[in-house]
């Protein structure tokens, strides 16, 4: 069994070995490449289930890396994986989600553009994902991190011939990249002071040399918070998300609800220790940023009129109650609210997804009474709302619940009264949405028909656990044999201190219960009677709320202002640089060299190396023409010579020598 | 009789045939002036030896080689007048100085 | 010696006499005006020459210049005049105008030589005519030490030969050429 742990990195290279097969081979195939996508995670499903009940049943923590490359005697890079309860949850849900979203958009897909690429760029998601919940260190989980943020932008403008998706895309991935700035320069910070990016290390140091860290723990502890804050969709950078629906719905569906967004309360969950430990003046902000994130986006979904939109408000609010658990210090409950929120979101997506099938349109004006037409996504979405809701006895209420108690006991009793605020909202946008789509009669064009079994298959599938996950995490409640949620993420590579309720607190839960029927009543009375015409659907409005959320709080319009006033002038800046100073100098240096060049040549070439050799030849020249005189071509001048010669030898050897 | 009136002499008549060496147009003359040196020669040779009087005549030897080597010359020498004078009708030394700047 | 002593011996009026003549002959070789009297004047000092040799006691030798020299040499000297057609008249054209290098380089040879010939060499008496050098050692001198120059020589005088009829020679007309070719 042992060979399960040790192997259990097959699970962070299949996806990718299926990425470069999809791309080489995926094209003749008659799925385009899913067969081979959903086949590569089928097998990661069967180790995540081996490892997932080895877990429960008996707790594994093991942890293998290679070291890749050593700064000097310090600093090294190791890549690898860890298996413990949190990595093994991921691991579990990432797959078991990711296969039935890979089955339904086998469906989905059908007779679309680019199949084969997009299952390609699924995996590469996929199997990034994997990397990075399955990192030992900070430098393993931001290359995990950067891949699904690359995956997502090739999915987001899937679409590419309409440019607005790829404006969604770039929109999110820059959103993205400037929470990436704080990851990185966190976990250099950090990696630097503490002498390695490992996260076991980084729990030890946290729990056990707190004075020695001090301020550098609250510097990377911030930083990487916002980072989480990027990919998380945490208030103010949130503005990504709604406009990624964009991408197809299974995408949707398994990144932007499910796991990459995720990944944020993931990494706080990692360096948990940092924060509980030292950097404890960043909690309440965390808290309250989360606290926002919940209520004010969430009420964003009250306007919204594209049925992802909806679900998108949704995703952010629901992250947001996850950063605020986790930064409240509920560790299990932000976890198992992430745990129980990606099925019931997935199934959402799914069949959202499934109804935009039929209908052809995303648009909540177009649909309606679908519940004839489509029972089985009528009965699954009807499940996955009211899981959302938190209603008992579905996951969504136990895990909501276990978040209140937290904030509860942790004395946020202010943010615990917003949290139960935004169960009320919850409850009610998803009635709203429930009964534009579902009921009334049918505002499209044609009939509209139920979804092919590929794609009702996966629904059912995840409609199952939204049910029952829930008892995974009673409170009080062990199970025999396998304990409970808190057991299995217990089992972690440091071990640290968790606040988990021992009992149900009835007034609570009842508060909370109390909440979401009240808002399904309410939402119900407004938005259940049937209207012919959307003016009259929108005609509920809160005054003076309303106009705001329709335009979103300004916040698209105040960073589109924001990037536009500093990209400008830095431009014109980078540009005057460019002509003035580095062209400048090229120049300068160009006329440098041509005047010297004109020196050498007129002054040194033309006149002193020309000169030498002009003057040379002028002298052999007339020196010829003087010497050449001598030759007269009479015999008797040089015979005279000749005998001047013999003269002067005689002379000279006669009488002087 | 001393030496030195016979040295004198042939130094008198080699100065002669210089001259005549020198001033001469006609190239027979010409020759005729080397004939002059080429006899002092001849005096001054047989001159030493009868003032050193060498046991093997040395002198006059060397004075016959002279003769018999002027001979040859002069019969080349007049060889090459007669094809001078047949190409360019004149014996002029003057008029050969083909071979000049 | 002093002059007096040298003028009593006969001999010295013998060299004396005959070297006048030599001397007028030479002159004359260089400054005549006609070419064959240039020639003849030459003959004249040839001759004047073997009279000092026989003072000399080179009777050989003189002999052998009287022949050679005067027999053979002048001989083809005046034949080559005549083939040239040198004018047998007066020839004004025959000296060169600027004589003042010639005078000024044979007056300097005349010096060198003379005055080095009386720096070089102690008056020595030489014998007048007593003992002929007998032709016996002449001869075997000649083909005793100094054989091979001998020989040399007589090559020289054979190239000497064949050149000069090569040289000498008149190209063939071209009907001369054919009939030779046809023979």
């Amino acid at each position: 069994m042992s060979f399960f742990v040790d192997t259990a990195g097959i699970m962070l290279v299949t996806p990718l070995m299926a990425f470069l097969a999809i791309l080489a081979v995926g094209k003749r195939m008659k799925h385009k490449g899913g067969e081979i996508a959903v086949a590569a995670l089928a097998v990661n499903l069967v180790w995540a289930t081996v490892l997932f009940v080895m877990n429960m049943t008996e707790g594994v923590l093991d942890q293998t890396t290679f070291e890749i490359a050593r700064i000097g005697s310090g600093l090294v890079f190791e890549l690898g994986w860890v298996v413990d309860g949190l990595s093994i949850m991921m691991f579990f849900l990432v797959n078991l989600v990711g296969l039935l979203v890979f089955i339904y958009a086998l469906g989905y897909m059908h007779g679309d553009v680019r199949v084969p690429w997009f299952f390609a760029a699924f995996s590469l998601f996929a199997g990034s994902m994997l990397i990075l919940v399955g990192a030992p260190n900070l430098v393993q989980l931001i290359i995990g991190w950067e891949g699904v943020g690359l995956a997502s932008y090739f999915l987001i403008g899937f679409y590419w011939d309409d440019l607005d998706n790829v404006k969604a895309g770039n929109k999110a991935f820059l959103t993205n990249k400037v929470g990436d700035v704080g990851l990185v320069l966190g976990a250099i910070i950090l990696g630097v002071t503490i002498g390695t990016f490992d996260f076991a290390s980084l729990a030890e140091a946290a729990t056990e040399h707190a004075e020695a860290l001090g301020a550098v723990a609250v510097v990377g502890g911030l930083l990487l918070f916002f980072g989480a804050m990027g990919k998380s969709a945490q208030f103010p950078l949130h503005i990504w998300l709604p406009d990624a629906m964009a991408g197809p719905t299974p995408v949707s569906a398994l990144m932007h609800a499910a796991t990459m967004v995720t990944a944020g309360i993931y990494l706080m969950a990692r360096v948990f220790p940092l924060f509980e430990n030292l950097a404890e003046e960043v909690r309440p902000l965390m808290v309250a940023i989360g606290a926002i994130t919940l209520f004010a986006i969430g009420l964003l979904a009250l306007v919204a009129n594209d049925i992802k939109k909806v679900l998108a408000y949704s995703t952010v609010s629901q992250l947001g109650y996850m950063m605020t658990a986790v930064a409240a210090g509920g560790y299990t409950a932000g976890l198992f609210h992430l745990f129980t929120h990606a099925f019931f979101k997935a199934l959402l997506f799914l069949g959202a997804g499934a109804v935009i099938h039929a209908v052809h349109s995303n648009d909540l004006s177009d649909m309606g009474g679908l519940r004839k037409h489509m029972p089985t996504t009528y009965w699954t979405f009807l499940v996955g709302s009211l899981a959302l809701a938190g209603i008992f006895p579905f996951s969504g209420f136990w895990s909501k619940d276990e978040i209140l108690a937290t904030l509860g006991t942790e004395g946020y009793t202010a943010v615990m009264w917003i949290a139960i605020a935004g169960a009320f909202v919850t409850a009610f946008y998803m009635t709203r949405c429930v009964a534009l789509t579902f009921f009334g009669t049918f505002k499209g064009h044609g009939t509209p028909h139920e979804a092919p079994r590929l794609m009702t298959g996966p629904l059912i599938g995840l409609a199952i656990p939204s049910i029952l996950i829930g008892a995974a995490n009673i409170p009080g409640v062990d199970w025999p044999g396998i304990g409970n949620f808190t057991d299995w993420l217990g089992v972690r590579v440091v071990a640290m201190g968790d606040h988990h309720a021992e009992g149900i607190d009835y007034a609570l839960a009842g508060i909370g219960l109390g909440a979401a029927l009240a808002g399904i009543a309410i939402g119900w009375l407004i938005y259940g009677k049937d209207r012919s015409t959307q003016e009259e659907r929108d005609r509920f409005e809160v005054p003076g709320l309303f106009p705001l959320l329709r335009r979103k709080y300004y916040v698209d319009d105040v960073a589109l202002g924001l990037v536009g006033a500093t990209s400008g002038p830095v431009a014109r800046f980078v540009d005057w640089t460019n002509t003035y100073i580095l062209d400048g100098i090229v120049n300068a240096v160009g006329g440098a060299t041509k005047f010297l060049g004109g020196i050498v040549y007129n002054g040194v070439d033309q006149i002193v190396v020309d000169g030498i050799f002009n003057g040379l030849s002028a002298a052999a020249d007339g020196a010829g023409s003087v010497l050449r005189r001598l030759q007269t071509g009479r015999v008797q001048q040089y015979a005279s010579g000749f005998v001047g010669g013999v003269l002067i030898l005689v002379v000279l050897f006669v009488f002087v020598i | 009789m001393i030496v030195h009136q016979f040295l004198i002499l042939a130094a008198a008549l080699f100065a002669m045939g210089v001259y005549g060496l020198l001033v001469r147009r006609n190239i027979v003359l010409i020759l005729l002036s080397v004939e002059l040196m080429l006899n002092a020669v001849n005096i001054n040779l047989i001159a030493f030896e009868s003032m050193l009087a060498t046991p093997q005549a040395i002198g006059q030897v060397f004075a016959i080689f002279v003769i018999t080597v002027a001979a040859a010359e002069v019969g080349i020498g007049l060889a090459i007048v007669l094809m001078i004078f047949r190409n360019r009708r004149s014996a002029n030394v003057d008029d050969l100085n083909l071979m000049r700047w | 010696m002093t002059f007096t002593d040298w003028i009593g011996e006969p001999v010295n009026w013998f060299f004396t006499a005959i070297g006048l003549v030599v001397l007028f002959a030479g002159l004359r070789v260089v400054t005549a005006k006609n070419v064959v009297h240039s020639a003849l004047y030459l003959v004249g000092a040839l001759g004047g020459t073997a009279g000092l040799f026989v003072l000399l006691s080179a009777e050989f030798v003189a002999w052998v210049l009287v022949l050679v020299y005067i027999g053979a040499v002048i001989v083809l000297f005046l034949f080559g005049i005549m083939i040239t057609r040198a004018p047998t008249g007066l020839d004004e054209g025959l000296d060169a105008e600027k004589k003042v290098w010639p005078v000024a380089l044979s007056v300097a040879v005349f010096v060198a030589m003379a005055w080095s010939s009386i720096e070089s060499f102690e008056p020595t008496v030489l014998l007048g005519t007593g003992e002929a050098t007998s032709t016996e050692l002449v001869g075997e001198s000649l083909l005793g030490r100094f054989v091979i120059p001998f020989e040399v020589v007589s090559f020289v005088l054979l190239a000497a030969l064949v050149g000069g009829i090569t040289i000498a020679r008149r190209d063939l007309t071209p009907v001369e050429e054919e009939e030779r070719a046809a023979v």
